[in-house]
């Protein structure tokens, strides 16, 4: 990972007992600029720059860690459905699971978002270019934003075509006369991409928001926190795309 | 709520010079602690008032009531449901976690602010609009759902199968998916803040025992609530999208068969509804442990025994509370094999919970004595709370044992269990927590004397009240029975029992009017509290700090229960300080 | 009207598992009573003795047995207790869930409908008739769909009280039309949800013979209280009796009177 424009304190620390997470009492540590201490006397800095930032992505980390759960919860009804069924009349076992063929227009889809992955990521390392991160924090000019920002743009652009291109595949399957109800399998393969669509929405509202907040935001720090964090959640919906394709395209 | 800014900045605390101003639509963590703690007073009162129309019905059906006349079955149950819903949700899981995290969590890991207090602000107001959410439905038409705080599909599922399930129905499932969304943001606040908000020396190990309760109950609330918002969601698509997630095949309802059938099954519900149900509970009762052995702690002037211990036991809790929750299903149709599983992880369950009231009877009984054993209305509370936990507890351990549950199942023997434990336990912790920090709400003291008698009642009438029902259970009388007469009703014997626990939950509720007549006049008269009142360690009571004035960043210097004389420091006269604060400098340099 | 539950304790028993059920329970009731009240003790001399005040301790002497003496041995006893615990009663659960009914057990079928249990007999031919949901009709008589066009249903017989012979195990299936139901009966220490869209087996054995109410345990709607039915377990003579006289009803003529 690229690093800050200040590299985290290594202050000379006596570590007498070695607890967790020891933060130990020493006043006379670095504190750099930007950070969010700095229109306070919040006494926050001694962290370093870097601390609003960890901050952050650990909140969003804990975030998407909730949402996977949420996931998993369908994904395990996914089993579970699979699997049921019931005697009929006959005492025949029967099942109303019909495999679904996915349609082809996801593997195209995955591809985009694969590819969007790629682009939010390099437009997130721009952000963190030392010498257009120190330009931007003096207050000459945007470098690092201007870097980005195509990036970003480029981002914003395969997303939306990724959605587009889910709900063509919506619309192909409804051509197949495969709707919301129909079949459990159907249920599940709408319900778990159009949760994941919605997800990728709040995305691109996200990207929106850094691409706004780049020229917008007065603090350095908070560009970037945008930008990271947009990015990562991004990976993630990526990652967790895959999972979820790899589940609709392979256990049928 | 109206009348929140006047209570945070009253004769207060915050109204000294210099501390910040707190305001209605603020995001400072203790206006939106007490505003939790208002909106669960709130809750509790209507849940209180609901658990007595219902008692009251229970034992004479055919009473007339002013205005609406004689309620039918199905009021009893939409009012069990919703008692249920205010009470685990909006009372035990907003008061504890959410409203006492908000007013002290900061404080007392020496941080100034939550990690994300728009986030966290946004959380209550969430919260609140849940609970609007949920209250509408008494109002619509068919009324509150009826089907009980787990809400079984297919009765849950189909609009057809009652009344309430309709509208009622619909609300209620919103309003719980409201508030899944709201227990997350406030969660991921928690947690960063604990995480990465501490002061220096403030270690893991050096954290008071509420902090990690609150750090397991974000956890479990991260993982559990995610689950029951996917199993809202799709009870949701089975109510108004014609899918078939919990719809069997082969319904027929009201003598007519449903053309919709799938082959939904009715336990997937169960199992991912109790996969969060059971973490919920935890949720619900770990702040009160954690809070329990800090107020014993403090009130006896000695260490907590076995520090380590309860923090292993409360991540113990929390880890195995992930994977008990099937004990909820002996008898609903799961594998006998799973049922034996889930019994032997409910039993391990047991251990770290019996090792929680061995530390706290521990630390009871110690023989380290330095003052008299302070019996402050917090510790009433607190010792109240060892009590009926133990009460409580141990009937859990019958329950889990598949073969006796599935006598005990559903009956009043449950009731029993789980009012002892939650419902009086969790009481209890809460009224302890506001007795003990109430000088951090208002700057005085709620009075002692009436705090007595209030603890007395509500010690007593909660005894009366719900020990007796492990009696109606043994006697095999199911839950949700609106009524034990009637021309088929084979459980009239039980009458004159439940009768007498009606009267007995009627003192019980009135009981609380001391509490809100305690809080209404010590907010005005009551005793202005001296700094630190209660000579504790922790740090929301540390000098400036507990006024919210700013201070000089905090250093941590030792554990969080350092009572009486410990090794190390200079020895002072027992009767002046036989505590060290966590930011009290070592008395000579380590 | 049937027996009413006794009030406040265990309910008179009549079937083969429940004496030993209720010896576990009762055992389990004893002694954490025991254990409840030891911790209540405490509690309350914890809190007497300590009111006595200062009284100048001598911290290392304590530091060195308390750990043991209050938490750690206690500890143990109290993992030895709940292992026992979960461990004895699980050879109870195992005759009652793992083992199925002996080969000879008695077919009956009870299923729930809001709010009502109807229970089936297989006939002479000992197999239960196809049901069909879309046939359902009990105004008309026939309240399960049972399937004119089988063979096999022809010979069923549905009955709004369970009667049972003494003395010989029954197999038991569960099922419900609507939403879920709690099939309960106190005296016969049995319990086990009827849920739509699942076939659900147990068994028992009644023994003593009498009248037993039958309860619903899972809040099924608004008439859930009102979910009641009754069990008569009668000498095995006095039930074949019964069975005839039903299985005579059910010649075409008295078609009508298949509900009872
Ligand atoms: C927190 C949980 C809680 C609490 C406190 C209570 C309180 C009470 N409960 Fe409740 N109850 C439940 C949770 C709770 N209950 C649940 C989950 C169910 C199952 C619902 C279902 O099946 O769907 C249930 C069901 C239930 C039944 C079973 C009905 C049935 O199945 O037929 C009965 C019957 O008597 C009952 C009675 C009472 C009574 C008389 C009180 C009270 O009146 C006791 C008196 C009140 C108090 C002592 C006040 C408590 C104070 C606080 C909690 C602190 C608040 C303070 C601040 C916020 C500052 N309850
Ligand atoms: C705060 C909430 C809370 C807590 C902490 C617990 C704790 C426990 N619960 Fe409870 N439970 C509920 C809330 C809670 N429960 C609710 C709400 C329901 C009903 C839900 C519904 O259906 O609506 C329920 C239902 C419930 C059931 C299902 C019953 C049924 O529906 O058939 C079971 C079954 O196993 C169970 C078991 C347990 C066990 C083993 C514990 C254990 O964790 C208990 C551990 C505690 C102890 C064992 C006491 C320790 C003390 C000692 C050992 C004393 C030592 C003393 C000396 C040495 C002197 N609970
Ligand atoms: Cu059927 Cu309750
Ligand atoms: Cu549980």
């Amino acid at each position: 990972m690229p690093a800050t424009f200040t590299p985290r304190p290594q202050a000379d620390i006596e570590r007498k007992d070695p607890g967790f997470g020891g933060k130990p009492p020493l006043d006379k540590r670095p504190t750099g600029g930007g950070g969010e201490g700095d229109s306070g006397d919040d006494g926050l800095h001694r962290r370093g720059p870097r601390e609003l930032l960890d901050r952050y992505r650990l909140g969003l980390f804990f975030m998407l860690a909730g949402d996977l759960m949420f996931f998993i919860a369908l994904v395990s009804a996914f089993f579970v459905r699979q699997s049921a069924g019931h005697f009929d009349p006959r005492e025949n076992y029967v099942t109303d699971w019909q495999p679904l063929r996915v349609p082809p227009i996801l593997w195209v889809n995955t591809a985009i978002l694969l590819l969007s992955s790629v682009t939010i990521e390099t437009a997130r390392r721009q952000l963190f270019h030392e010498m257009d991160v120190i330009e931007e924090w003096l207050g000459m000019g945007r470098p690092a934003a201007k870097r980005a920002l195509p990036w970003l743009l480029a981002t914003l652009a395969l997303g939306s075509l990724f959605l587009a291109g889910q709900c063509v595949a919506w619309k192909q399957l409804q051509a197949e006369r495969l709707y919301f109800a129909t079949n459990p399998n159907s249920y599940f393969f709408y319900i778990i991409t159009g949760s994941h669509a919605l997800h990728l929405a709040i995305g691109l509202v996200a990207l929106l928001a850094a691409l706004v907040g780049l020229y917008r935001l007065r603090r350095v720090q908070l560009r970037q926190i945008l930008v990271d964090c947009t990015a990562w959640y991004w990976h993630t919906m990526g990652v967790l795309w895959l999972f979820l394709f790899a589940l609709l395209v392979g256990f049928q | 709520m109206s009348d929140m800014p006047r209570i945070a900045r009253g004769a207060g605390p915050a109204s000294t010079p210099g501390a910040p101003r707190l305001r209605l639509f603020s995001t400072h963590h203790r206006v939106l602690g007490i505003e939790y703690l208002l909106l669960s007073l709130l809750a509790v009162a209507l849940g209180t008032l609901l658990s007595l129309v219902m008692r009251i019905r229970l034992v004479a059906p055919d009473w007339h009531w002013p205005l609406v006349g004689v309620l039918p079955p199905e009021s009893y149950l939409a009012l069990v449901t919703m008692h249920g819903t205010l009470m685990i949700f909006f009372v035990l899981t907003i008061a504890p976690l959410s409203g006492f995290a908000n007013l002290v969590l900061p404080e007392q890991i020496g941080a100034r602010h939550m990690a994300f207090p728009r986030l966290n602000a946004a959380s209550f107001w969430l919260t609140l609009l849940s609970l609007v959410v949920l209250l509408a439905a008494f109002v619509v038409r068919g009324g509150a759902p009826i089907s009980g705080w787990t809400s079984y599909p297919p009765l849950s599922a189909l609009a057809g199968a009652g009344p309430g399930q309709a509208l009622g129905m619909d609300l209620w499932l919103v309003s719980l998916g409201i508030f899944c969304i709201a227990s997350w943001l406030g969660a991921v606040n928690l947690l960063v803040t604990i995480l990465y908000e501490r002061c220096p020396g403030m270690r893991l190990m050096r954290m008071p025992l509420t902090v990690w309760a609150w750090l397991v109950a974000s956890v479990l609330v991260l993982i559990s609530f995610s689950v029951l918002l996917a199993a809202l969601l799709m009870l949701l698509c089975d109510r108004h999208a014609g899918t078939s997630f919990f719809l069997p095949a082969g319904e027929v309802l009201n003598g007519v068969a449903l053309a919709r059938s799938g082959d939904g099954s009715p336990l997937l519900w169960l199992h991912l509804f109790w996969f969060f149900g059971h973490p919920e509970v935890y949720i619900a009762i770990l702040p009160g442990m954690g809070l329990t052995s800090s107020l014993l702690a403090n009130f006896t002037r000695r260490p907590i025994l076995g520090y380590p211990l309860m923090v292993a036991t409360t991540l113990a809790i929390g880890a195995l509370g992930l994977v008990v929750w099937g004990h909820h299903m002996f008898v609903s149709g799961i594998n006998p094999y799973a049922g034996t599983a889930f019994a032997l992880t409910t039993m391990a369950i047991a251990v770290p919970s019996a090792a929680k009231v061995l530390s706290w009877l521990g630390t009871l009984l110690g023989r380290q004595r330095r003052a008299p054993l302070r019996l402050t209305t917090p510790m009433l509370f607190a010792l109240g709370f060892v009590s009926l936990f133990i009460t409580g507890g141990l009937t859990g351990p019958i329950l889990a044992q598949p073969a006796l549950d599935s006598y005990l199942h559903n009956t009043f023997f449950v009731v029993a269990h789980f009012h002892l434990i939650m419902g009086m336990a969790g009481a209890f912790s809460i009224f302890a927590g506001v007795y003990y920090w109430f000088p951090l709400m208002s700057g005085r003291l709620l009075s002692e004397r009436l705090g007595r008698w209030h603890f007395l009642l509500t010690f007593v009438g909660a005894y009366a009240t719900f020990f007796p029902m492990h009696f109606a259970g043994l006697a095999g009388e199911p839950r949700h029975y609106a009524q034990l007469t009637g021309t088929t009703s084979s459980l009239a014997g039980l009458l004159p029992l439940q009768r007498g626990i009606t009267w007995a939950a009627m003192v019980l509720a009135t009981a609380q009017l001391l509490f809100l007549a305690n809080l209404v006049v010590s907010l005005r008269r009551g005793r202005l509290a001296p700094a630190n009142p209660w000579q504790a360690t922790t740090l929301e009571w540390a000098p400036l700090t507990w006024q919210l004035l700013p201070t000089a960043e905090r250093h941590v210097y030792r554990g969080p229960y350092e009572y009486g004389p410990a090794k190390g420091y200079c020895r002072m006269e027992p009767a002046q300080a036989d505590f060290k604060m966590q930011c009290d400098e070592p008395a000579e340099p380590e | 009207m049937p027996a009413s539950l006794r009030t406040g304790w265990l309910p008179p028993d009549g079937s083969l598992h429940g004496p030993q059920l209720d010896r576990l329970l009762e055992s389990n009731l004893a002694v954490l009573l025991a254990l409840l009240l030891l911790a209540q003790l405490l509690l309350l001399y914890g809190v007497l003795r300590s009111r006595r005040g200062v009284d100048a301790a001598h911290p290392a002497v304590e530091a060195r047995t308390s750990a043991w003496r209050t938490e750690t041995l206690p500890l143990l006893l109290c993992c030895l207790l709940f292992a026992a615990m979960a461990i004895s009663s699980q050879r109870l659960w195992a005759a009652l869930r793992y083992q199925g009914p002996a080969p000879g057990a008695m077919q009956v079928e009870a299923v729930g409908v809001q709010f009502q249990w109807y229970f089936r007999y297989p006939g002479p031919d000992g197999r239960f008739g196809f049901v069909r949901p879309a046939l359902v009709n009990a105004a008309a008589g026939n309240p399960l769909g049972l399937d004119p066009n089988d063979r096999r249903s022809g010979d069923d017989i549905v009955s709004s009280v369970l009667v049972l012979p003494a003395g010989r195990e029954v197999d038991l299936r569960l099922r419900a039309h609507d939403v879920i139901h709690g099939f309960f009966i106190p005296g016969m220490r049995l319990k086990q949800n009827a849920v739509p869209g699942l076939l659900l087996h147990v068994h028992f054995t009644p023994v003593v013979g009498g009248t037993y109410p039958i309860l619903c345990t899972q809040v099924c709607g608004s008439g859930h209280a009102r979910m009641q039915a009754v069990l008569h377990v009668v000498p095995p003579g006095e039930f074949a009796t019964w069975l005839a006289g039903r299985e005579r009803a059910l010649t075409p003529a008295a078609e009508e009177g298949a509900r009872q």
